[in-house]
């Protein structure tokens, strides 16, 4: 049986009046790289915010693996720490070179020595590639260097689950596919991963799962099989139509 | 008239002292004025409702009014109810709760410019909100804040002349009596702006090395989201 990681449930955001999503449910298993897809404005990032408690839902249970993080009594800080967040503006500490984006956290939050940290960080780094890079600054890096960066700064962290909020659409094509790399790595090590993105390549070759979101409504789930060759609603079928040809198969196979 | 570089020679060590004095005046000012702006700064970006309204009405206040009114204030209407200073004391105090209306103005903008995106970022982690706003956020905003931050100090140098209005022996003080003794006002006050020029050049370079020395490399800050 696998252990599901993240069990959301009945979840309800509303913004004032304005309702994004309703009635939510959602299961993610350990192991597993969740794709969500969806239009613009679907609520889609406010899910994840939602996840690691950026943002309050306003009905509805989240759990981390047997733990109600949306508890009153839960420790917002303590559960962050779990939860690792890649956003797609990067977010980098601008102010701290790349490995010190990457130990901030270790020192400050895991209270780790200054030698203990730097190891771990330079650790994480090296598993993003970018080992090479530690001494530099996010304004001295390309947009998919400090993606990596970003994402080695969440797995510092040594998260049980990774969010990732369109990691790659500040990104410019050719820089692309470092970072679906880096996370397609990161699904074979065995890393859970829930994942907004619109890059089709990598959904159908690394997901688990595909979640098709839209206005607020879990659409339909199912395998990329399922999704891409047997969708049940014709919505699906023509969202992947239109998002495929948009983005494009081949882009994100590397070489 | 041209002998005014004369008043260095038979002056200068009264004009030292007074410089002296005028310094000592700037540099407490800014930093009274740094601690009590950045906690207001803080208060009005981070505080509860109640102390962001507080520190709100306070920048209010102090910038609103002439500055020599809260000195007087200070020096000659609080004794009267029971809180006496020295005048060098109602000086510092005077020149820092002001200049602590303007330094949370600056450090605000700039508070305000790195946000809440940097914000997130640093909850992300596990970051605590202080935690973030200490590690994250200041860092960063105040470097952005130093351009525009630089005014003060100069404009705060500048401006500590008024004290000689309560007998504080500052450069101005010491003006005002070597131009009795000569009666040579424009001479005397002359060297006297001489002097004033010459700390706000040095100030001023030295601001500027602050500057660069702070720079993150590759980085224009105030560029980023
Ligand atoms: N802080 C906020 N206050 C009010 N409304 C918000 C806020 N954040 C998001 N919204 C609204 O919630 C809706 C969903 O936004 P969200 O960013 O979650 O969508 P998304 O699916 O991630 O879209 P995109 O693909 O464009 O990123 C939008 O209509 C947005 O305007
Ligand atoms: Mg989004």
């Amino acid at each position: 049986m696998p252990e599901p990681i993240l069990t959301i449930k009945n979840l309800t955001k509303k913004y004032g009046e304005n309702v994004i999503f309703q009635h939510l449910d959602l299961t993610v298993n350990e192991g597993d790289t969740i794709v969500i897809i969806g239009p613009s404005g679907t609520g889609k990032s406010t899910l994840l915010r939602c996840i690691n408690l950026l943002t309050r839902p306003d009905e509805g249970q989240i759990w981390l693996d047997d733990m109600e993080i949306t508890a009153k009594d839960c420790d917002e800080d303590q559960v962050r720490q779990h939860i690792g967040m890649v956003f797609q503006n990067f977010l980098l500490f601008n102010h701290l070179t790349a490995l010190g984006n990457v130990k901030l956290g270790l020192s400050k939050v895991k209270k780790m020595s200054d030698e203990a940290a730097t190891e771990k960080a330079m650790h994480e780094l090296a598993r993003v590639g970018l080992a090479d890079r530690a001494d530099h600054y996010p304004g001295q890096l390309s947009g998919g260097q400090q993606q990596r960066v970003g994402i080695a700064r969440a797995l510092a962290m040594d998260p049980r689950i990774m969010l990732f909020d369109e990691p790659t659409s500040a990104l410019d094509p050719e820089l692309i596919g470092e970072v679906l790399e880096v996370m397609r790595q990161l699904a074979l090590d065995g890393m859970t991963m829930l994942v907004v993105t619109h890059e089709m390549g990598f959904a159908r070759e690394v997901a688990d799962r595909i979640v098709f979101m839209e206005k607020g409504y879990i659409v339909e789930e199912g395998s990329p099989d399922e999704m891409f060759n047997h969708p049940k609603f014709p919505r699906t079928r023509e969202f992947l139509w239109k998002i495929t040809e948009l983005y494009g198969k081949k882009e994100t196979d590397t070489n | 008239m041209l002998t005014w570089l004369g008043y260095f020679e038979r002056f200068g060590q009264n004009f030292l002292r007074g410089a002296g004095v005028t310094l000592e005046l700037t540099a407490v000012g800014l930093a009274i004025g740094f601690v009590l702006g950045l906690f207001l700064a803080l208060a009005r970006s981070y505080g509860p409702k109640w102390l962001q309204q507080v520190a709100g009405a306070y920048i209010a206040v102090f910038r609103g009014t002439p500055l020599l009114v809260q000195l007087f204030i200070i020096y000659y209407g609080l004794p009267e109810i029971g809180i006496a200073f020295s005048q060098n004391l109602a000086a510092y105090l005077a020149l820092g709760l002001n200049s602590a209306a303007y330094q949370a103005e600056y450090l605000r903008g700039s508070i305000n410019a790195i946000g809440s995106a940097q914000m997130q970022a640093g909850r992300s982690i596990g970051l605590s909100k202080w935690q973030t706003i200490f590690y994250v956020i200041l860092p960063q905003a105040l470097r952005l804040a130093l351009p525009s931050w630089s005014n003060e100090p100069i404009s705060l140098l500048k401006t500590t002349a008024i004290v000689f209005l309560i007998a504080v022996q500052d450069l101005m003080a010491e003006g005002k009596r070597a131009a009795t003794a000569t009666f040579d006002f424009v001479g005397v006050y002359l060297a006297v702006a001489v002097v004033y020029l010459v700390m706000v050049f040095v100030l001023d370079a030295l601001l500027k090395f602050v500057e660069r020395k702070t720079k993150i490399p590759g980085m224009d800050i105030e560029t980023s989201r």
